[in-house]
């Protein structure tokens, strides 16, 4: 609790533009084989520091084997309505889940030269006091920290469906499970809200078994992965509305709503289209009549490839599926960024018409059967995943790792962390920064980012832009 | 019977500067009506916001006000239940310095529900308790100004000076949320919000303590 309220929470997304930027990054370290802990590099984010783009202080976690995938604050803008009760909370944690453990860590941040371990919550209060398991995508709220998992209980996590769980945004104890009327609701992947229209939006990917393990080509090719995305009445906790996509548009993945909370529409991410293997991006939004809207507004086509350089699991289409596995919207609303993690691009929409993106800017790195190098000379390893950009706009930074078991059936015999940097141009466009390119220790593989302050996926903002 | 009326004008500038109090706090509301009428683009949706949030706070005034006027029928134990009345407050003020949590069952109210939501903040953290010892004591002054009546008449009087009170103290309050929030929403605009908020939690849980402190010592020693 402190007296005046976190300087890094803002009213609105373009205040929150003209704060000042980031020092440091929170990277995921990812040990692919469970042979090292996890843990959490900082990365200097300060071009005027001698560590610029460099890994200045780790936090390995005590035990192995946790796979850990997102993470997020534990407050952000969202504090700033009176509807929370709770204006005076510090940014000061990240919570970060263990997809594969279900074990939770809450780290402090108080000096980002020092992390220290502020609780551990063991995978069997989650179990217990949920009945979910695999947490993963972390938004703070109304109600506290709110959790999504992948799983539900049981061994393989198959007894019930997987769902959302609140913590306590003080203490960091469970609480209990968010849904009270679920619907046709489940999977579980990612979600997110318009706090002051009180909503919410979730998305699916699959269930563990069909993950954990690898991608099952059988249950992609039986369309057996989430279509599906869920809207809800946030505070009710009510399924209000569930959007299909079609079958065939396999794994929607990232929700990312317009920050402004006045826009009432949003972006989710598809990772392929098993009609054709492209890769697609669905804009929703509320109609006329106050019901739920979608249409595919990005495709973006696989590359003929010949199948002597694809992995076995591609061979027989004899193409690269661009695999749009993370997307990201800029604080003003006007680029959306597209990881096509198989193509080996990070694309730029310019989506200012959400109902009419255009092609704005792209970069080549890495990619299935293209291992494009970094400007600097540096090898990228599989393509551009995690993306995350700074709160101004003017820069765009990704890593590499999807997920250890999927890593090793697209890019077998691959092995690497990086994490690299892009420049945007004034009006669109997007250039890799040659210098910029931090190459994580042998061992560990680099998944999501949170830039000190606050990034353009972490904030829910409770004002309009003026 | 010696309250005079300088003590009925301070108590009745104690209504109007708690009114002020609650006003200006941003965690009463204010804010809420600056993103009402953001969100529609329209001064009206502000000032529909700002009405929700008064009449929320009011029925909460009266909510508390009402049971202690019905109280005050019972004339012979006047000093009792003012000295228990100035205790509870105290407790409340207490309890809120010890629990520094706030109940999140109001984060469950939809925005929309802004007079639903208004009342329970209110209620939830006090804010009509801390009216109780002031509106005892103008009760008090009423009665030493009447001298002996029927006491029906006299609950009659109490019932009317409840409302009175209530009134008074949320127009006030009101004004003052108001005046803030139009001023940032029309000059100084959302970047004013977290420079002006400031953490009352404690304040407050001492204002409760202090204003029950006030009304044990006036029931005590104001006559």
């Amino acid at each position: 609790m402190t007296l005046r309220p976190d300087p890094t929470f803002h009213a609105t997304a373009q205040l929150a533009m003209q704060a000042p930027v980031e020092n440091h990054g929170f990277v995921v370290m990812l040990s692919p084989d469970g042979a090292q802990p996890d843990g959490i590099a900082v990365v200097d984010l300060n071009p005027r520091s001698e560590s610029y783009g460099t890994i200045v202080h780790k936090l390995l976690m005590p035990n192995r084997g946790d796979e850990f995938h997102h993470f997020g604050w534990n407050a952000c803008s969202s504090s700033l309505s009176p509807l929370s009760g709770h204006a005076f909370l510090e940014r000061r944690y990240l919570i970060v889940p263990g997809i594969r453990s279900s074990r939770i860590y809450v780290i402090d941040t108080k000096d980002p030269m020092d992390l220290k371990i502020h609780k551990i919550i063991e995978p069997e209060e989650v179990f217990a006091k949920t009945g979910y398991s695999r947490p993963h995508t972390i938004h703070c709220g109304p109600e506290g920290i709110y959790v999504s998992t992948l799983g539900g209980g049981g061994v393989d996590g198959m007894d019930g469906p997987p769902g959302i769980f609140i913590m306590d945004c003080e203490t960091f104890e469970v609480i209990g499970r968010y849904e009270m009327d679920r619907g046709k609701q489940d999977k579980h992947y990612d979600f997110w809200w318009n706090l002051p229209q009180d909503y919410m939006v979730s998305s699916e990917w699959g269930l563990p078994p069909q993950f954990e393990n690898g991608i099952v080509p059988e249950d992609l090719l039986s369309n057996k992965y989430g279509h599906s995305i869920h809207f809800w009445d946030l505070r009710r906790r009510k399924n209000i509305q569930t959007i299909d996509f079609g079958e065939n548009y396999q794994m929607a993945l990232e929700i990312r709503p317009a920050h402004d909370p006045k826009k009432s529409y949003g972006f989710c991410g598809v990772v392929v289209d098993t009609t054709n293997l492209q890769g697609a991006i669905f804009t929703w939004w509320r109609g006329e009549d106050g019901t739920w809207q979608s249409k595919k507004t990005i495709t973006i086509d696989p590359r003929p490839e010949d199948p002597a350089n694809l992995p076995p699991l591609l061979q027989g289409f004899g193409a690269v599926p661009p695999l749009i596995t993370d997307i990201d919207l800029s604080l003003d609303d006007r680029y959306l960024y597209v990881a096509c993690w198989g193509l080996g691009e990070m694309r730029q929409y310019d989506v200012s018409d959400p109902m009419n993106p255009f092609l704005a800017g792209k970069v080549e790195l890495g990619g299935i059967a293209r291992r494009t190098k970094h400007p600097g000379g540096g090898d990228f390893a599989f393509g551009p995943q995690m993306v995350e950009i700074s709160r101004d706009g003017k820069r765009v930074y990704w890593t590499n790792s999807l997920y250890s078991t999927w890593d090793n059936q697209f890019y077998p015999g691959q092995e690497g962390g990086q994490m690299v940097m892009a420049h945007v141009g004034e009006s669109g466009g997007l250039t890799l920064d040659r210098d910029f390119y931090v190459n994580f220790p042998k061992g560990h593989r680099a998944h999501q980012i949170r830039l000190e302050g606050g990034d353009c996926s972490t904030d829910s903002f409770c004002y309009p832009n003026v | 019977m010696m309250i005079d009326g300088s003590t009925l004008t301070a108590l009745w500038g104690a209504v109007i500067l708690s009114g002020v109090y609650h006003g200006v706090n941003p965690g009463m509301g204010w804010p809420l009506a600056v993103s009402a009428g953001l969100m529609d683009g329209r001064h009206r949706a502000m000032l529909k916001a700002i009405g929700a949030l008064a009449f929320g706070h009011l029925l909460a005034m009266l909510a508390i006000l009402l049971p202690f006027s019905m109280m005050t029928a019972l004339i012979h134990w006047e000093t009792e239940l003012r000295v228990g009345a100035g205790a509870l407050v105290i407790a409340a003020g207490v309890y809120l310095l010890i629990n520094r949590r706030h109940p999140r069952f109001l984060a469950r109210v939809a925005p929309s529900r802004l007079v639903l939501w208004s009342f329970l903040a209110a209620m939830a953290h006090g804010a009509g308790l801390m009216l109780v010892p002031i509106y005892l004591g103008i009760c008090s002054a009423d009665l030493a100004d009447a001298g002996h009546e029927a006491a029906r008449d006299l609950m009659g009087q109490n019932i009317a000076s409840a409302f009175f009170v209530a009134f008074a103290h949320t127009l006030a309050m009101t004004v003052a949320g108001g005046v803030i929030a139009a001023a940032i929403y029309f000059y100084f605009g959302l970047k004013f919000l977290s420079r002006t908020w400031f953490n009352l939690d404690l304040v407050w849980a001492f204002s409760l303590i202090l204003v029950g402190c006030f009304g044990v010592y006036l029931a005590l020693y104001g006559h």
